[in-house]
């Protein structure tokens, strides 16, 4: 994506988490896997930064303790943490992790994706619009938009 | 005990439905959604509901909803494209003859005047558009009204006058009439209280109180307070005063999406985010300006996913239709035994 200039031009970069092992109990069939944190974090921690050639794992944008998974309630909580408080990717972010989780999660949940509190100057506006499914259609339906998000999603080839 | 029995399921449509609009007469109902088509469903031979006409090719994007006009002749459509279609049956099919263009961006809502002769529309630009009905198949932009902050949910007439009440995104509701001196039309009230954007709205049977639903999870109820009123509520320049005057809180787990208040029985019934339909009843012995309201009745998971609208028939007491993003409409049946 063509940018003219940066806004955060020297993000931090923090260190990938090592992949997930399978425990034995995983690998058994007859033992119901149900959803957790690090399922779901890993449905996300690849996602793109939109302005840099990074995942949102590396620049902290998401992280494993800020995902929330109630299975029973059929409920799953998202914290991002935008790399500088005025971004102004942030919606974009935050719709790309709903875009991902929507297309990879079993219907039955209901997804919150969220600013995570006092890391963005326009926290409540973002939050307002993320949560917003009418606003959110909308936007997937426009061509140009659904482009740019596909390609925060796509995964690059892991290093 | 009251409960709301399932009489059918009905799941023909790819995809979320939006919307579902009785036509006045109450044996037919139109349903729209993501999948860019209008279906008509009535019953069969043998009772069941069935889809009967799918209109097809009116709209490019999500169609958001549907309305059917008073005398039950014409059905607006309102989408996503930035358009509404004005659909009929003159040449003795449904068949798009007028297409109303204006809005910036996605359409939001259409709501038809008591008389048929005014058509309001309601935009993501913030925008509320009052068409007037000229001549066949011709519709005349009268106003275009940018009360609103943010984005324009829902719009509605009152049942008895050309009162316009439109929800939104601004967490309020504002009401419209037209100015008899020149013509305008003009905001006549600003409804605050919800503390997040207002999903719908829905009038009593005589419109003199109003249900409104937000994503708060909170439902109020207004009432109107004319000039002159006995409790003394101040009015301004002649117009109603509209007050909250009950608030029900804790009930809803998500965004209620869609409010209706049955003509026939005075039920209430909500659409919500956490997959429910609920229904609520008027304390009979509660004060008029304190009225208190028991939830009489909660369907847990009566969709797999958001239920979107729902919709008391015009005709048949106790009958609701409602929809949901699992892409399904259910026929209920409200009984109170």
């Amino acid at each position: 994506m063509p940018f003219d200039q940066l806004e955060n031009q020297n993000p931090s970069v923090y260190h990938k988490s090592a992949d997930r092992s399978a425990t034995l109990e995983e690998e058994n069939d007859s033992v119901v896997d149900e959803f957790d944190n690090r399922e779901v974090f890993d449905l996300i921690r690849d996602i793109n930064d939109p302005e840099h050639p990074l995942t949102l794992e590396q620049l902290h944008v998401v992280q494993e303790d800020l995902v929330h998974v109630n299975n029973g309630d059929n409920k799953i909580f998202v914290n991002f943490t935008p790399t500088i408080p005025h971004c102004s990717m942030a919606t974009l972010i935050g719709l790309s992790i709903r875009v991902k989780l929507l297309r990879c999660l079993p219907t039955r949940f209901k997804v919150t994706v969220e600013v995570t509190p006092g890391t963005h100057n326009a926290e409540q506006q973002v939050n307002k619009q993320l949560a917003d499914k009418e606003r959110v259609a909308a936007a997937l339906e426009n061509t140009h938009l659904i482009k740019v998000i596909n390609q925060c999603i796509a995964p690059r080839a892991r290093a | 005990m009251a409960k709301l029995e399932l009489i059918q399921t009905l799941k023909k449509d790819n995809g979320r439905v939006w919307n579902v609009n009785w036509h006045p007469k109450g044996e037919i109902f139109a349903s729209c959604g993501e999948e860019k088509s209008i279906r008509i469903w009535g019953k069969d031979m043998t009772g069941k509901w069935c889809n009967k006409l799918v209109l097809s090719e009116g709209h490019k994007r999500t169609i958001r909803q549907v309305a059917w006009s008073p005398c039950g002749n014409y059905l607006a459509s309102a989408s996503f494209d930035a358009t509404t279609s004005i659909w009929d049956k003159k040449s003795g099919e449904f068949e798009c003859n007028a297409s109303l263009e204006g809005h910036e961006n996605e359409v939001k809502s259409v709501a038809w005047s008591r008389s048929g002769q005014i058509l309001a529309t309601c935009s993501r630009d913030k925008s509320v558009w009052i068409w007037e009905v000229a001549d066949d198949d011709e519709y005349d932009c009268a106003a275009v009204l940018n009360a609103h902050s943010q984005d324009v949910k829902k719009v509605l007439f009152h049942p008895e006058k050309d009162l316009l009440a439109s929800a939104s995104y601004d967490n309020t509701i504002k009401l419209f009439r037209e100015d008899p001196s020149d013509e305008d039309w003009v905001c006549c009230g600003t409804l605050t209280g919800h503390e997040s954007t207002v999903w719908s709205i829905n009038f009593e049977g005589n419109g003199k109180r109003l249900a409104s639903c937000s994503d708060d999870q909170t439902v109020k109820i207004w009432k109107e307070y004319p000039p002159g009123n006995p409790e003394g509520v101040a009015t301004v320049d002649g117009d109603s005063t509209w007050k909250c005057i009950c608030t029900l809180t804790g009930h809803h787990g998500r965004t209620i999406y869609d409010i209706s208040w049955c003509p026939k029985t005075g039920l209430i019934a909500t659409g919500c985010g956490d997959d429910a339909i609920r229904v609520f009843k008027e304390n009979e012995t509660s004060d008029p300006n304190a009225p208190t309201f028991d939830l009489i009745c909660t369907v847990d998971r009566a969709h797999n996913q958001d239920v979107n609208c729902v919709a008391w028939n015009p005709a048949i007491a106790g009958l609701l239709v409602s929809c949901s993003d699992d892409g399904e409409i259910k026929l209920w049946n409200f009984v109170d035994i």
